[in-house]
């Protein structure tokens, strides 16, 4: 059942993101280059320093979900079960009649940072009345509470709703859940032990104490003055990442699988590679040495030279420390090649949704193999010059990818990297 | 797709000990772990009852300066991956940096560091977050600062399955093995013993209410009547087979011959009627460990101490090995269950049976379940054991079952 001829394909993508809330208005928002960065509504944001995020306009209701569903999971959940049933959808599967489906052969590999942070702080201001009592109060607390505690109650919500019988995880490396929940997913279908995974990412941060913490490291940008274009990578004037939420979901399925059946083929994964940079949780030596062996190690993966690659999507944090590490592991692993390549970070549009994001990400990479078009790096004015590369500054631009490589970064030093072909494309 | 993965260190961080003998020790001399708990005062709260690791000083394991920045989840995890790397004599910094990969299953994060976090937002306001709390409450915190402490810069990853995690952890450290890199430090830890966690807990409705220890967890018993939490953990030393013979590993206790996950995907909280999914991921695992279910030992069962979660066990077990047809024990009945840390201590426990050809008894077991028709290990037996099935269940449906066998070279 395992082996190195099989290969996975992407047969549905699904998403839910600040400026669009599936996939077709996600794509015509970074086809756009608008940005949907604003002054934090959710709560009020005086007293922090930065007072920014990309939210999104969400209804769970409008997106099919049921009181029930909505009542008891954390809003992370609820980005992941609305982004699943799309990108379901689009794959043509019919998982809830079973119809030509073996169950036991679907997996789930779903990534997440920080889980239900938002409920579980939401609920902890009543059972601590506003912080007051250390003892917490049991007879305040909701009966969904260790739904919200370990998080994987987000694997469980979706295996139930698609009846997958397979291997279900939650796969929660800080900042690269979401590129390491898909790669998780596709050696899940490498080795084996599933047919098809519903592997993605999902996270909803935006909440007092997840702006709080990244306040009190300065890792978040204080422009409040201008909320639009205070997600700017790569721009000399960057003063770091402006928080975000969302989810992206991806039907992976073994290419034998989805040929048999007949299915729309949207593009393969051929690589997947992750690192640890052993330095520090937070920093970044400006080399990029241990990124740049991931690149190299999911490229070998591929079969494929450097050279082949069409488009890099960026981690693209608008951190003056990751723009610069990861540009020089771009010129590591690229080489020359670096300087040819359109490479863009649509953080600059979407913020950084901490574990989602990589997985949105890659829904970018799959749409924008699908319409040849690269989305651009919006708010890319000023030159700096450790980072002189090609960023698509501010207009989507035409450009046919027959490869595409996407890059993470996060907390803790992974570092992790997926690459993505056309179905037919290179070989 | 070939290697082969073999255990060469184990660290225990738990409540029958520190340090794999003592744990080993404890649970053979049947050593009830599961007291009210003492850290705060439990008065107000349905559930009293854990195991708790005793005599655990940070500074005994921890850099003061680390032990600040991290929770005591990450205490345990980094003291367990100390002991099982000195258990192993196998020192990272002596190797290539990318040959060395950490996969630790997470639970519920940084409780207690989150809790007082959190309280001083709300009570102070922002300025009075901690530096820290981004580092240390996320679920990624103890693999980073593992990597960081021990320079490893290969894939490291980090799975959240509920209980199932501790198998699913090493099962992704077999994923990296086989792709090439020759050291994994894999399992997992849990610090669940803060008021809102242990609150959040109590929520599930599966835990005990008992007040007395004797009358608490109580897996396969007539009395079941849910589970007491755990804190604590195992930390495991695995490695490609040839990669430990050629450094000439100290010891090799096992092989990691089998695994299989399934889910129940049934409903968001209750287990499925039947047992069909936990059946499958029993036989799918002895199956890859190419194993007839009559040559195993020993099973170290999930044992989740409600009546109707042992039940559907009992059945499975059943169902694969027919009425007693093979010892079962589940000695977390002891120290509780330990979230994510828990089968990795199981782990941990079978490979020490293996050893030493003594069974374990299932924890706190006063009167059986005759119904359940299992051959349920009443006290220590020694018997030779070659091979162990070890099951674990998550809450939500998750079930994953991994095969050990003792090593042979081929």
């Amino acid at each position: 059942m395992s082996g190195p001829d099989r290969r996975t394909v992407v047969t549905g993508v699904g998403v839910v993101a600040p400026g669009g809330t599936d996939r077709e208005s996600f794509w015509r928002l970074l086809t756009d280059g608008r940005t949907a960065t604003r002054r934090i509504t959710f709560f009020d944001p005086s007293a922090l320093r930065s007072q920014l995020a990309a939210e999104c306009d969400f209804d769970p209701l409008a997106a099919g979900l049921t009181l029930q569903e909505i009542h008891r999971n954390d809003r992370f959940v609820q980005f992941a079960l609305a982004a699943a049933d799309e990108a379901v959808r689009q794959s043509g599967l019919d998982l809830a009649s079973g119809t030509g489906v073996d169950h036991d052969t679907v997996a789930v590999s779903l990534g997440s940072a920080v889980g239900a942070t938002t409920r579980l702080e939401n609920e902890y201001s009543v059972v601590s009345d506003h912080g007051r009592k250390w003892l917490v109060d049991q007879r305040y607390a909701s009966p969904f509470l260790y739904h919200a505690l370990v998080p994987s109650a987000l694997a469980t919500e979706v295996a139930c709703r698609f009846r997958a019988h397979g291997p279900a995880m939650v796969v929660s490396t800080g900042c690269t859940s979401g590129l390491d929940a898909v790669g998780n997913g596709h050696q899940l279908i490498a080795d084996g032990e599933a047919d098809i995974v519903i592997a993605g990412a999902t996270d909803a941060p935006i909440s007092p104490i997840s702006m709080a913490c990244f306040d009190a490291i300065r890792a978040t940008s204080a422009r409040n003055d201008d909320p639009g274009g205070a997600s700017r990578p790569f721009d000399a004037t960057r003063d770091g990442f402006v928080m975000g939420e969302g989810a992206a979901v991806l039907v992976l399925e073994e290419a034998e699988h989805a040929r048999r059946r007949g299915a729309e083929v949207l593009c393969e994964i051929r690589g997947f590679a992750n690192r640890c940079n052993a330095y520090h949780m937070t920093g970044l030596r400006p080399d990029g040495v241990e990124m740049a062996e991931a690149i190299d190690a999911a490229l070998a993966e591929a079969r494929l030279d450097p050279t082949a690659v069409g488009y890099v999507n960026a981690h693209g944090s608008g951190t003056i420390q990751n723009d610069r590490h990861e540009t020089a592991a771009f010129k590591r692993s690229l080489g020359e090649h670096a300087y040819r390549v359109p490479v863009s970070s649509i953080k600059s549009m979407v913020g950084h949704s901490l574990g989602a994001i990589g997985a949105i990400e890659l829904a970018a990479c799959v749409l924008a193999i699908r319409h040849g078009v690269v989305p651009p790096t919006a708010n890319y004015e000023n030159p700096d010059p450790e980072c002189d590369l090609d960023y698509v500054p501010r207009q989507a631009r035409e450009h046919r990818v027959d490869v595409a490589l996407s890059v993470g970064s996060g907390f803790g030093g992974f570092q992790s990297a997926v690459v993505l072909t056309k179905p037919g494309g290179t070989s | 797709m070939t290697a082969r993965t073999v255990v060469t260190g184990i660290g225990v961080v738990a409540p029958s000990g520190i340090g794999a003998e003592e744990h080993w020790r404890s649970t053979l001399a049947g050593e009830l772990k599961v007291r009210p708990i003492n850290r705060f005062d439990t008065s107000g709260y349905a559930t009293t009852l854990a195991g708790q690791v005793e005599g655990f000083t940070v500074e005994e394991h921890v850099d003061a300066r680390l032990a600040v920045q991290t929770d005591r989840w990450t205490w345990m995890s980094l003291a367990a991956a100390q002991l099982a790397l000195d258990d192993a004599k196998y020192d990272p910094a002596a190797h290539d940096p990318y040959q060395t990969s950490v996969v630790l299953a997470s639970g519920s994060g940084g409780n207690e560091f989150g809790q007082r976090e959190i309280q001083a937002l709300w009570s102070k306001g922002p300025g009075a977050v901690s530096a820290y709390q981004s580092i240390a409450w996320f679920y990624a915190a103890s693999a980073g600062q593992t990597s960081i402490l021990h320079g490893t810069k290969g894939p490291a990853s980090v799975l959240v399955s509920e209980a199932a995690g501790g198998l699913d952890c090493l099962q992704g450290a077999r994923r990296v093995i086989r792709r090439g890199t020759p050291t994994v430090l894999a399992g997992g830890t849990e610090a669940p013993l803060s008021p809102y966690a242990l609150v959040c807990q109590i929520a599930n409705g599966r835990t005990t209410r008992s007040r007395d220890p004797r009358e608490g967890y109580r897996p396969f018993d007539v009395n079941a009547n849910g589970y007491a939490p755990g804190e604590g953990g195992a930390v495991l030393v695995l490695e490609d087979e040839s990669a430990a013979l050629e450094r000439g590993a100290q010891q090799i206790y096992g092989e990691i011959a089998g695994y299989a996950a399934t889910h129940d995907a049934y409903h968001h909280e209750d287990p499925a009627p039947d047992c069909r999914q936990l059946v499958r991921a029993m036989r799918r695992a002895l199956a890859e460990a190419q194993v007839r279910q009559e040559q195993v030992s020993l099973v170290v069962a999930d044992g989740a101490g409600t009546a109707a979660l042992d039940a559907l066990e009992a059945d499975a077990i059943r169902t694969v090995f027919g009425a007693g047809g093979v010892p079962v024990s589940a000695p977390q009945g002891f120290i509780g269950r330990l979230c994510s840390g828990g089968a990795a201590v199981n782990v941990a426990t079978a490979l020490l049976a293996m050893r030493d050809g003594v069974a374990p008894a299932v924890g706190n077991l006063c009167e059986p379940v005759p119904s359940y028709g299992l051959d349920l290990v009443d006290r220590p037996r020694e018997l030779p054991v070659d091979v162990v099935l070890v099951n674990a269940r998550g809450h939500g449906g998750f079930n994953s079952c991994m095969v050990l066998k003792r090593h042979q070279e081929r």
